[in-house]
């Protein structure tokens, strides 16, 4: 289905902003809710100020993944409030806590309004009129409770026993059993993007790449697509070969880390130790190509920092044959072992129909047996030239989300081998011009944990007035704490480990 | 006299290096180095020179947990024999207060975990009494299962009756028992299946976790009597699985050392190639180990009659 209110868009092209139909909120609202009606998902909504302060404007960019479109459509909030979509359509919830908080909005008829970051608004206005006088201060607010005699609370974090990122966890439990989890975030948010306004600067590429530290190769090239884009600049296929090499084997290095982490978490020690050597194999990989195990400096507006040639070509192939039995061999004790089975079976499942109202992205999604994969659904770069099969696991639980790394870790290394096998002719790198001004450009690429979405709009001048990143990160934590629903507080780590989200790429 | 002091000298030195050596096995398996085989020594004297901190929320019953467990443990370990030597204590009727001395140090470590208030701790203790609620009972069959055999109500009359009162008809109940016993032993000292020592995850630990806000030498004190349970246990389990006996009465230590550190290598095993078990499914775990002991028992009084 078209979505006829709103405008066409592609991944990775420039809109002029005249071009994006401006509605009034209900028509807004109608095609927000009859777009996901007919399947399309919310992939970004977000808000920008306008000249009078009076006046916001909405943005929502909708992802239709059968016939591979983006639409675009706008409106403008006048007031401090607006009426919330959030109860029609469960998947903006957290974009509206947003605005809430960014712009001082108030979505009326949320269910659950609480702020997202723990900041104040750019306007001014405060959606929850807190003192202007008192500091806010990250998952300080009230949690959702159950009441009850034998109901216990349990609060996790944010200073946790491992070395992990911090966020808040509080359980509403029964004994052993999860009624309730609610996740409180924000603890990282350093504003990464109102840093980005008024660029593209000398900064920016670093601030995309340090966005997400194990997502730095699809968030930069997320950002490298949006400057490309409005500067009309064209990459040549070696670049794009290079950045699609980089991007699986970022996903490789993780996915293989979580299997690790996974088995680590059930106390089984065989593949626990050999994947977190294997993961450091494949982050050797991309410190193959551009020095630094991470992928900081790979991916460049115009193409890619690093060429690679014949030598390092062949030592690459090499080394991605040894680390890709080495996996074999350690991951699948994993389907062998029973007592590893019954740990990862039926534990944290996430129904289909509540994936898709949530709007989940990535393996995570995919493991509910949607087939939600960028590459197919909007490629972009070297993905539309080379497919990556998509695979998907109907089970939904933590197993599902487990054995779906598995088979993507497969099919990239099939990928990466093919494409180093031919590399084509041509410079890695080429010059990008000044941005189109009055112009809006989204950007989509299906990083390793899913949807990495980027969103720019140019001003008169030509440089950021706006821009706007969605980690899939954002769209899959309502998913964890909706597994762990039922579940048993001791597999909490194991259902968190099987999403493994980000903390920063959310907070921003 | 000589044997006594072999015996405390070993009860005292001996338990952190068995921790030692299932970590090595376990190292190995997962194709690391792992720690040093004394790394628990070095762990516990690092920790006695530590200052400690305690919360302004607790009373004396957070330090009495780690010190009272610790005098039920050396209490325990002096009332079992060694090998083919005898316990330096011994009384009729010995095993009650053998298996209660255990239910001492267990009250007393989640009183000391309630203290603090936490509701990790909390969960702890509450797994931990749940847990103990069926591996006491498996205890209990297994040794009423020896003092069958046996005749007697001594530890240490009953722990040798295997070797020395050993028919056939007795090797059916004693598998049982001896695969119960193991069961208890991998509950009691908290290893996989039951329970991860490594983990850092405090929603998923069950021992771990209730120690969590000790440090120190307190601390250093938890480690320890830790480690001196699964040598107490592990003594128990041997006297049943390796009934052997050197011709010369002082070869019969060396033969002991040999025999504990090898109990520690299948432990090591054991954790290495199997999962830990849902929560959930703990009990199952437990109940099978009571049903082998409780069976062994029934199997014993016919053969009895």
């Amino acid at each position: 289905m078209i979505n006829s209110h709103f405008a066409t868009m592609t991944n990775g092209r420039a809109v002029k902003l005249d071009v994006i139909p401006t509605l009034a909120f209900d028509d807004f609202k109608k095609a927000i809710l009859d777009g996901t009606a007919a399947g399309q998902r919310v992939s970004a909504m977000f808000g920008d100020p306008t000249s009078q302060s009076e006046v916001t404007q909405l943005y929502v960019v909708m992802a239709d993944d059968e016939q591979n479109q983006l639409y675009i459509g706008r409106t403008h909030i006048e007031g401090d409030q607006f009426p919330s979509l959030t109860p029609q359509c469960p998947q903006v919830h957290l974009f509206e806590r947003e605005i809430a908080e960014q712009f001082g909005l108030k979505p009326i008829g949320h269910p659950w309004l609480k702020p997202v970051r723990y900041h104040r608004s750019k306007t001014g206005r405060d959606a929850w009129n807190r003192p202007s006088d008192q500091a806010v201060l990250p998952a300080v607010c009230d949690f959702f409770q159950v009441e009850g005699d034998e109901v216990h609370e349990v609060a996790v974090g944010p200073v946790h026993a491992g070395i992990i990122e911090p966020g808040h966890f509080r359980f509403q439990c029964h004994g052993e059993r999860v009624f309730h989890l609610e996740i409180a975030l924000g603890f990282q948010h350093r504003g990464v993007e109102d840093a980005m306004i008024g660029g593209p600067t000398k900064r920016s590429i670093h601030y995309a790449e340090t966005l997400a530290g194990d997502t730095t190769i699809a968030h930069a090239t997320a950002y490298c697509q949006i400057v490309e884009a409005l500067a009309h600049c064209q990459k040549t296929a070696r670049a794009q070969m290079l950045r699609g090499v980089s991007l699986e084997l970022e996903r490789l290095a993780n996915h293989v880390g979580d299997l690790g982490a996974v088995a680590n978490d059930v106390g089984f020690l065989p593949t626990a130790s050999y994947c977190g050597r294997i993961r450091g194999d494949f982050l050797n990989l991309t410190a193959l190509l551009c020095g630094s195990r991470f992928g900081r400096g790979m991916i460049r507006p115009g193409g890619v920092g690093f060429d690679i040639d014949d030598s390092r070509a062949s030592e690459l192939l090499r080394r991605l044959d040894k680390a890709e039995k080495d996996t074999a061999n350690s991951v699948n004790l994993l389907w062998d072992t029973p007592s590893v089975m019954a740990r990862l079976e039926n534990t944290g499942p996430l129904p289909k129909h509540i994936a898709v109202e949530l709007g989940i992205v990535g393996p995570a999604a995919r493991a509910s047996g949607l087939v939600r994969d960028l590459r197919q659904d909007q490629p972009s770069g070297i993905f539309r030239f080379s497919h990556i099969p998509v695979g998907t696991c109907d089970t939904g639980d933590v197993f599902g989300r487990v054995f779906i790394r598995w088979v993507e870790i497969q099919r990239s290394i099939k990928f990466i081998r093919e494409q180093i096998g031919a590399i084509p002719a041509g410079s890695p790198l080429v010059k990008v011009g000044s941005l189109a001004p009055d112009s809006l450009v989204a950007t989509l690429n299906e990083g390793w944990r899913g949807e990495v979405c980027h969103i720019a709009i140019t001003n008169e001048q030509g440089s950021f007035a706006r821009y706007k990143v969605v980690d899939p990160s954002f769209h899959n934590w309502a998913g964890l704490a909706y597994a762990l629903r039922g579940q048993e507080i001791s597999d909490f780590p194991l259902c968190n480990k099987s999403f493994n989200l980000s903390y920063c790429g959310h907070d921003l | 006299m000589t044997d006594t002091i072999i015996h405390i000298f070993l009860l005292l030195t001996l338990p952190p290096l068995l921790l030692g050596v299932i970590n090595k096995t376990k190292a190995l398996f997962a194709g690391r180095k792992g720690p040093p085989v004394l790394q628990l020594y070095y762990d516990i004297i690092k920790l006695m020179r530590k200052g400690m901190v305690l919360s302004r929320t607790t009373t004396w019953v957070f330090i009495a947990g780690p010190v009272v467990t610790l005098a039920a443990v050396v209490l325990a370990g002096m009332l079992i024999p060694i090998g083919q030597f005898d316990a330096p204590i011994a009384f009729a009727g010995d095993l009650i207060f053998f298996a209660y001395l255990f239910g001492l140090a267990r009250f007393f470590t989640t009183a000391a975990a309630l203290d603090t208030g936490s509701s990790f701790e909390g969960m702890g203790a509450a797994r931990e009494v749940t847990f103990a609620c069926l591996s006491e009972p498996a205890l209990f069959f297994a040794l009423l299962v020896l003092a069958k055999i046996s005749g007697s109500l001594k530890l240490t009359t009953m722990l040798h009756s295997s070797t020395s009162a050993f028919s056939v008809a007795m090797a059916a109940p004693l598998v049982l028992v001896s695969i119960g016993l193991f069961i208890v032993l991998l509950t009691e000292t908290c290893r996989i299946p039951v329970d991860d020592p490594n983990t850092h995850l405090e929603l998923t630990m069950i021992h771990e976790v209730m120690v969590l806000d000790h440090s120190g030498p307190l601390f250093g004190i938890i480690l320890y009597s830790a480690a001196m349970k699964l040598f107490v246990l592990g003594t128990v389990l041997l006297h049943i699985i390796t009934p052997f006996q050197m011709n010369r009465m002082w070869l019969n230590w060396p033969l002991f050392i040999v025999e504990i550190l090898g109990l520690a290598i299948v432990i090591g095993v054991v954790e290495s190639v199997m999962a830990r078990l849902r929560m959930r499914h703990i009990p199952y775990l437990l109940v099978s180990a009571l049903l082998f002991c409780g069976f062994s028992f029934i199997l014993l009084m016919r053969y009895y009659k």
